[in-house]
């Protein structure tokens, strides 16, 4: 019997396909989630447009958040650490949590380095902005990857940006003669080893999800049909007028992200959506994808 | 008659199913409203989460049919989620196709650092020991009469099932390049 293969950790994110992934800070909020058919919750201490509002650091949600969230459901439980931080994972680790999520919502722990991941038996999910970024994380262990998007603003153009970027990569490689793929990896700064087998395979060797910026069912159609293969959905549910409501909707047009007649039937009547922030308004300090490296 | 296999794609890995089936040489398509159940010949239930598969099949009006289908001898198979969906009882409120005579307990290893792989012997699959791959998996608690028991880990606790059309796994061969359950499944579309 062998534990925490590759096979294994990044089977768990193969589960949860087709699925929605919904940010949570309280046990009440996990099993709203879960009720409304979230495949999985991720526990933070503060959702990203909370951390937007009121400032300070970002850190690891409170362990005692946490352990009340997994009693609470069933579905796996996710939680964030800072970048580089390898002591918040060991932790998150230690409470058991099905996946740990080395996020840039988060404040950085560490500007240069991120966690070696292969150290973990817990699988990690990384975000990404470009191929490039992709398999940097994956080299490093990374069993998951999310496109970045930029978290707590409700606007989706920049989970567009990179899952178009990630996914119009992809399909650049596959077109690449062997001797332009050395180029190509080192243009992107991504492990040579990595870029071959992706241009073989024609995908991704790990799953990928889109967050940062999905505040309606319609955006989340939309990263689904971009390439996605589920949506990861923070601020937009819980920073809703009614989150139980929006969080079905989400799930259903998810599921049913071919079919707009669905899509329409199950939008009508959530209530207002989150108010959100237009992200060519924020400062560069202000955006969260450019954390990380 | 090549059969067509439906997979049941409203959350989880369904895509490794299809894929698997159609290098196979059978037709298989996704089904997520109950139009989509047309004319086929079996229907593979993926791994995923239990409660969401469960809570779409409800809110799309598939759980009867899909369960009408089962009782009537339609081959259904359901892997790791789709094995919780197929037990009457899984000791928790949630829906479910209720179509196995036999409990299911969920998580029953723990939670995702207690996933693991390894060998299993299968009853009645030739070509030696499957590598198994269990991911939060279920297990297998008592099954009825109806119920035949394919394979359990060494310390006895049962993770593939059968009952006529119908056949359960706690593992994922569909994470695997071993095609030799999915030939079994399409074999038993074939025979219904």
């Amino acid at each position: 019997m062998e534990k925490n293969t590759l096979t294994v950790k990044r089977g768990l994110a193969q589960m949860l396909k087709g699925g929605v992934i919904m940010d949570v800070v309280t046990a009440e909020q996990a099993k709203i989630a879960e009720d409304a058919g979230a495949a999985a919750v991720m526990a933070l201490e503060r959702v990203p447009a909370d951390i937007r509002a009121h400032g300070g650091v970002a850190r690891m949600a409170d362990p005692e958040k946490i352990v009340e969230i997994q009693a609470a459901v069933t579905i796996p439980v996710m939680a964030k650490c800072r970048i580089g931080h390898f002591v918040e994972a060991e932790l998150l680790q230690a409470l058991g949590v099905d996946y740990v999520d080395e996020s840039e919502v988060l404040t950085p722990a560490d500007e240069a380095h991120h966690v070696d991941k292969h150290g973990f038996d817990v699988p990690f999910v990384c975000g990404c902005r470009n191929i490039g970024e992709a398999l940097r994380r994956i080299g490093e262990g990374a069993a998951m990857i999310r496109t970045k998007g930029e978290a707590g603003t409700g606007d989706v153009v920049e989970a567009v940006r990179h899952m178009r970027t990630v996914m119009g990569d992809l399909r650049r490689l596959t077109t690449m003669r062997e001797d332009e793929l050395a180029t190509f990896a080192k243009d992107v700064q991504a492990p040579l080893d990595l870029v071959a087998s992706v241009a073989r395979e024609g995908r991704l060797p790990v799953v990928n999800f889109a967050a940062g910026g999905v505040a309606t069912p319609a955006d989340a159609a939309l990263m689904m049909r971009l390439g996605a293969d589920g949506v990861f959905v923070g601020s937009g549910i819980f920073k809703s007028s009614d989150p139980a409501i929006r969080a079905k909707a989400v799930v259903e047009a998810t599921t049913h992200y071919q079919d707009a007649g669905i899509i329409a039937t199950a939008s009508r009547g959530l209530g207002e959506p989150m108010t959100g922030i237009a992200r060519d308004t924020l400062a560069p300090e202000e955006l969260l994808a450019t954390r990380g490296w | 008659m090549t059969p067509v296999i439906g997979v049941l794609a409203l959350q989880g890995d369904f895509a490794e199913h299809t894929a698997m089936l159609r290098g196979l040489g059978t037709e298989s398509r996704e089904v997520r409203v109950p139009r989509d159940l047309e004319g086929l010949d079996g229907l593979v239930i993926p791994g995923g989460e239990s409660t969401t598969i469960g809570k779409l099949l409800e809110m799309y009006a598939l759980l009867e049919p899909v369960r009408d289908l089962g009782a009537s001898g339609f081959p259904i198979w359901g892997t790791c989620a789709g094995l919780i969906l197929l037990a009457k009882d899984v000791g928790k409120p949630q829906p479910l196709l209720g179509l196995m005579d036999m409990t299911v307990e969920r998580n029953a290893f723990g939670r995702q650092i207690a996933s693991f792989e390894t060998d299993l012997d299968i009853d009645g699959l030739p070509g030696g020991a499957f590598h198994a791959v269990f991911i939060r998996a279920p297990i297998v608690g008592s099954v009825g009469d109806a119920v035949d028991v394919l394979a359990r880990l060494d310390d006895g606790r049962i993770v593939a099932v059968r009952q006529g059309n119908l056949l359960g796994t706690a593992f994922h061969p569909e994470l695997t390049a071993d095609a030799r359950l999915h030939r079994l499944f399409v074999d038993m579309a074939r025979a219904a």
